[in-house]
């Protein structure tokens, strides 16, 4: 970096105004909270509170300005695909007066000091920044002014900006000759935001990444390097709940290129001269296992059951079904989904550079300070000594929420005293993913005679999402009893049903399972909304109407639903009939605040289920890059198509399978909807979740279209018609 | 052993202990091109999908002791003369990436297919184009194929 950048931190700081939202943080701290009503509170507010800031309050740690009048962005948040840096350019050059294509984002480095306290995840990014970058840009855009005014003998409120130039009378200023020179910032109030005519706001701008992207550019973790290094590769458990007893190295050795074989405390790895050379090295390790306890699929569907492990009543209103007074029939389903794999592109790795107790990582993670303070402990050496740098991801997913492979090639690296790249290949990312853990429901409802839903449970159990994972501040099982991201989607949202009760029953598996792209949403929304399909069809409504009527006009988030669903099944033009051999399914979710509703019109082509169209209508509130939404819709959509009707993983004699693209189906091209069709709706005057939030619906709308089409409820994912 | 071959107009050689381990590694580091991208190492993905002799091969299981002589272009290859290929400006006028992990490999596919059917149909896509995209941007994708079969007939015409 060359010192005429505003990389000097400022010597006041001043308030900073906090965004509007309440610690979820401080509220699950203290026995307080270990009271079942207040849990239920929480429950239902953290499926929709927007975390607040936790970062630094110095614009000068993200905003840095360089002579040739470019800002450099350092972002605490990762770009994983979810169009993040393009949001964020577009919050600063809002409020900075700038035009966005002088902005250039890069992942900011630990040791830069913007370390994000959390991870990137939750969808929260855009929505957790909205208001703290919008307001860091425009001190930083008022520092600039003052520091202007000085510069042409004027007073503040005479210097005028626009497009990144100062202007006093004839003589302008650049943002570049504005910094030059200064060191002491003095840092002001935040400034009151815009709040219309926005340039850039609401504007459907091209991603900031998209050259790059388009012209493979090398970007991502499994490209980075240093000079002289060289590739690791460890040995990874191939069984669940089993230890490694026993290695036998001597063959790996003398394998060609072979530079040293590692052992440390907890594994086992071989350096090589090249990637191929540690991999054929490394595969001629032989591992001896002590199994604990042998698993094969159906104990673990056993073990996930209603009625096992830790029951929590997550939500209550009114009575449970068997008080509720009057005649009335019953209805009743089961539905179960299966662990699923994140399969993102890029396996997890990373590139280490160890030298006299200080060690640089080139890493695609979600975390990086939690892999910072991991290294630190792992290898005794301060966290200042261990710099982050993030690169872009090749996919998240959830699936780089914890990575502390980190530490693996750090020790490695310390341990031949070259920089180490360290990769896992594709079988050991299947057999060593944190996958989305299995579900299983059951929904029971009461109706009246007249059709009236009188009260409706869902009753699920699932395994960990947040316990246990590397985000867990390790009390939350004892203090929440609940998951909660398993339970993400598993309250009953119409609120219009008299009695409504949601009871989840957490179950420890014996591998690990965690979070995946919206969590317990897919399975709880396909769970909830095939039933509701069910009951529709048994009252003689249409399944849109039972849905609205069942949603008051009491709050807010109520009335965002119900806009949802009225726009989408007028925009897809829904009825119940089947045309032509093609039928439409409805279905809806909220999650993180942003309801979503969407139409899928199906017909059964070879006894196989074709999804033709999607019609969704979204409710993030603003969309800051409306492009940007809908490409998550779109990607949320065929996410969901795959996940609900290709995905599972098995698993026989302690070994998960399949270890491989191909074998683990998913959805591909020919199975992509012929149209997707969006609408977004502004319900709320803030930006909300995107990212996730549209997978919910899926799995229902195709599966109520195949109700109608074939007679058949289909209750089991994958869904299939065999 | 030595392996010789022209890649993006440029004739290069690789160093190999082992001549069947594959094109992809010799590629990414030997001649550190890194963008061809490493996903399954079993020719399930695609993602290392680039051209030999104008073919689309997955490099990832493709001898490197093969390539010898043969003509190779790369992602970073397919752009010549500072102009994007009619696939990349394709691609960007429709926004399609998001990792963008992947998208050299589709890139790729999409331009070997382009040069055998210049004009795809939707049944012609599905069955030549059958990588794995996790983000699953096919949807942008598939009218992006189309954007670039026009913009080849444009250029042809």
């Amino acid at each position: 970096m060359s010192e005429n950048k505003t990389k000097k931190k400022g010597t006041k700081r001043r308030k900073f105004l906090k965004y509007a939202g309440s610690g979820l943080g401080l509220m699950i701290i203290g026995g307080w909270a270990m009271r079942n009503p207040i849990r239920r509170k929480l429950f239902q507010y953290g499926e929709k509170v927007i975390l607040p800031y936790m970062g630094d309050t110095n614009p000068l740690i993200w905003l840095e300005i360089t002579p040739t009048n470019n800002i450099i962005l350092h972002s605490s948040k990762v770009e994983m695909g979810q169009g993040t840096f393009t949001g964020l350019a577009q919050l600063v050059a809002e409020e900075l007066e700038v035009d966005i294509d002088r902005i250039n984002v890069v992942h900011a480095t630990t040791a830069s000091g913007n370390v994000d306290q959390m991870s990137t995840g939750g969808s929260m990014s855009i929505s957790g920044l909205w208001q703290p970058l919008r307001q860091l840009s425009a001190m930083m855009r008022e520092m600039l002014r003052s520091e202007a005014a000085k510069k042409l003998n004027a007073t503040i409120d005479k210097v005028e900006l626009k497009s990144g130039v100062f202007t006093f009378g004839e003589k302008t200023l650049s943002f570049g000759e504005v910094v030059d020179g200064v060191s002491d910032w003095e840092i002001p109030d935040a400034p009151a935001l815009k709040t219309k005519n926005f340039r850039y706001i609401g504007k459907p701008i091209p991603r900031v990444d998209l050259h790059d992207k388009v012209i493979g550019a090398p970007i991502f973790g499994i490209d980075a390097e240093y000079p002289e290094m060289l590739y690791g590769s460890v040995v990874r458990p191939k069984l669940i709940d089993a230890t490694i007893s026993d290695y036998d190295v001597s063959a790996a050795q003398s394998m060609p290129g072979v530079v040293k074989v590692v052992k440390e405390k907890d594994f086992v790895a071989v350096v090589a001269r090249s990637q191929v050379e540690a991999d054929n090295a490394r595969k001629k390790i032989k591992v001896d296992y002590d199994k604990n306890n042998d698993w094969s699929l159906a104990d673990i569907e056993a073990a996930i059951t209603v009625g096992n492990g830790t029951r929590t009543l997550i939500q209550k209103e009114g009575k449970p079904l068997e008080d509720i007074d009057g005649d009335g029939e019953i209805l009743e389903l089961e539905f179960r989904s299966p662990i699923g794999a994140h399969a993102q592109m890029e396996p997890n790795g990373a590139v280490a550079n160890y030298k006299d107790g200080k060690v640089d990582i080139k890493i695609s993670t979600q975390v990086a300070k939690i892999t910072r303070d991991e290294v630190a402990k792992a290898l005794g050496i301060k966290t200042e000594d261990v710099n982050i740098i993030s690169t872009y991801l090749g996919g998240g997913f959830g699936r780089r929420l914890h990575t502390p492979h980190a530490i693996q090639a750090a020790l490695l690296s310390k341990a031949v005293g070259k920089p180490v790249k360290c990769f896992f290949d594709r079988i050991q990312e299947f057999q060593n993913d944190t996958f989305r853990p299995p579900s299983h429901h059951i929904l029971k409802a009461k109706l009246a005679e007249n059709g009236k839903l009188l009260g409706i449970e869902h009753h699920f159990a699932s395994g960990d999402t947040l316990f246990n994972s590397a985000l867990d501040p390790g009390v939350s099982s004892t203090v929440l009893r609940a998951d909660i991201g398993s339970i993400r989607g598993g309250s009953i949202m119409y609120d219009g049903i008299p009695n409504h009760r949601a009871i989840y029953h957490h179950v420890t598996l014996p591998f690990a399972t965690s979070f995946w792209r919206s969590l317990g949403l897919l399975c709880n929304t396909f769970a909830i909304e095939s039933f509701l399909d069910e009951i529709a069809l048994k009252s003689g409504l249409s399944p849109v109407d039972l849905r609205i009527n069942n949603l008051t006009n009491d709050n807010p988030y109520s009335k965002r639903i119900k806009e949802v669903i009225q726009v989408c099944a007028e925009k897809a033009g829904y009825t119940d009939k089947v045309k032509e051999g093609r039928a439409m399914g409805i279905a809806a979710s909220i999650d993180v605040g942003a309801p979503c509703a969407q139409v899928a019109e199906v017909s059964i082509i070879n006894n196989k289920i074709k999804v033709h169209k999607v019609t969704a209508a979204f409710d993030c509130g603003i969309a800051v890059n409306p492009d940007q939404v809908r490409a998550q819709v779109e990607g949320c959509i065929c996410m969901g198509i795959s996940a609900s009707m290709f995905e599972k993983m098995d698993l026989k004699d302690n070994e998960l399978s399949p270890i491989n693209y191909g074998a683990y189906q998913m959805a591909l091209m020919k199975d992509t909807p012929e149209e997707i069709d969006i609408h977004l709706i502004q319900g709320a005057d803030v930006p909300m979740a995107v990212g996730e939030p549209p997978l919910g619906p899926i799995g229902a709308a195709i599966g109520n279209a195949v109700r109608r089409l074939t007679g058949k409820r289909l209750t089991v994912l994958p869904m299939n018609l065999t | 052993m030595t392996i010789s071959f022209r890649i993006n107009g440029e004739l290069k050689s690789v160093e190999v202990s082992d001549g069947n381990s594959p094109l992809l590694w010799a590629i990414r580091d030997g001649l550190n091109l890194k963008g061809t991208k490493f996903g399954c190492g079993m020719a399930a993905c695609g993602a290392c999908t680039l051209h030999v002799d104008g073919e689309a091969v997955r490099s990832c299981s493709y001898p490197v002791q093969m390539a010898e002589g043969k003509e190779i272009t790369t992602i970073e290859g397919l752009s010549k003369d500072g102009q994007l290929h009619p696939v990349q400006q394709a691609w960007k006028e429709e926004i399609v990436p998001q990792c963008g992990y992947c998208q050299p490999g589709f890139m790729m596919a999409t331009a070997a297919m382009l040069k055998e059917i210049p004009n795809p149909t939707d049944q012609d896509i599905d069955e030549n184009i059958i990588n794995v995209c996790r983000c699953a941007t096919y949807y942008r994708m598939r009218k992006a194929i189309k954007r670039a079969a026009e913009i080849n007939n444009q250029q042809s015409s």
